[in-house]
């Protein structure tokens, strides 16, 4: 398995295999995701419903699959998305129960009660790029490259999927942060991607990626 | 404010419509499939606003099909059941 591309959000900028694409200092994660969005030319207006952590998940996803083509290469059956979080969907969670805390102003948004589950970031990806494979949303303190190693060598190893989305994807009010990573089957990443560009998926390249100073500009190999 | 006016202002704000004007939005043109594009989530959130912004409460969510149709078809929804 090789990771053949990788995406870091954090607020204020965004990297591709460890390069700055795009930077800017915005007052508040809603405001850096809404310019970031506009800036890379993004046509979902969908986009504009969800919540900040979907929309860093969509975000996330849509710098990282990026002329991948994934669907001309593998059956949508067969491309997973794995992510790990750790404040789940809580923010969301906390604006529906202050529209449902007062009995005498009771009005739920059903826009708002959607983006009650983490698994939507999940559902989100897959409906817009057409993915069907399997998907799941693990709770974790921090990034954890074990279990993402874990569950997502589990399923190349069952055959289950050839290629997965998969990394770290956290906002909670001020924090935003996020790690996508694209994982593709070996022998098919090696067929149609530069040798110099590959990385192997395993435990401690994954940890690496995650810690990987932002401040640095350059891209590190792994 | 003409009420079909105050609609779109609001349909737009309630449905986080980012990159739509309320002069976009055609008073007889259909909000759901070709015209806004709206899904049935959006539907449910249209719903509330009646009720909250209105008072006018939907018992039953298929009445939203009609009701839904146009800025018009819900503005002259919300003067005839505001006169009740």
């Amino acid at each position: 398995m090789l990771i053949t591309k990788y995406c870091q959000v954090k607020l204020s900028e965004i990297r591709i295999n460890g390069s700055i694409v795009y930077a800017e200092k915005a007052e508040s994660p809603a405001d850096f995701l809404k310019s970031a969005y506009r800036s890379l030319t993004i046509q979902y207006p969908k986009f504009f419903k969800m919540d900040n952590l979907c929309k860093l998940a969509l975000l996330s996803s849509e710098i990282l699959l990026k002329d991948a083509d994934l669907l001309t290469k593998y059956p949508s059956e067969e491309i997973g998305i794995i992510i790990l979080n750790s404040s789940s969907s809580l923010e969301t969670d906390e604006k529906h129960q202050e529209s449902i805390s007062d009995r005498g102003n009771y009005f739920p948004s059903p826009s708002v009660f959607v983006y009650t589950l983490p698994n939507i970031m999940t559902g989100e990806i897959a409906i817009r790029h057409r993915i069907k494979g399997e998907n799941a949303v693990f709770i974790s303190e921090k990034p954890d490259a074990q279990i993402i190693f874990r569950v997502v060598n589990e399923l190349f190893s069952k055959e289950r999927v050839s290629c997965c989305i998969t990394g770290w994807v956290e906002a909670y009010h001020g924090r935003l942060s996020s790690c996508l990573m694209l994982v593709e089957n070996e022998e098919k990443a090696k067929s149609l991607t530069e040798p110099e560009e590959i990385i192997i998926f395993d435990p401690s390249t994954i940890e690496r990626i995650f810690k990987e100073d932002l401040q640095d500009g350059t891209y590190r190999k792994a | 404010m003409e009420l079909t006016e105050k609609l779109k202002k609001e349909i737009i704000e309630v449905l986080n419509l980012e990159d739509v004007k309320p002069e976009d939005i055609d008073t007889d043109g259909p909000l759901f499939g070709d015209g806004l594009g709206l899904d049935s989530i959006d539907a449910l959130e249209l719903i509330v606003l009646l009720e909250k912004n209105y008072g006018i409460k939907i018992e039953d969510p298929k009445e939203g099909r009609k009701i839904f149709t146009s800025v018009r078809t819900m503005a002259d929804f919300i003067l005839e059941h505001q006169k009740k």
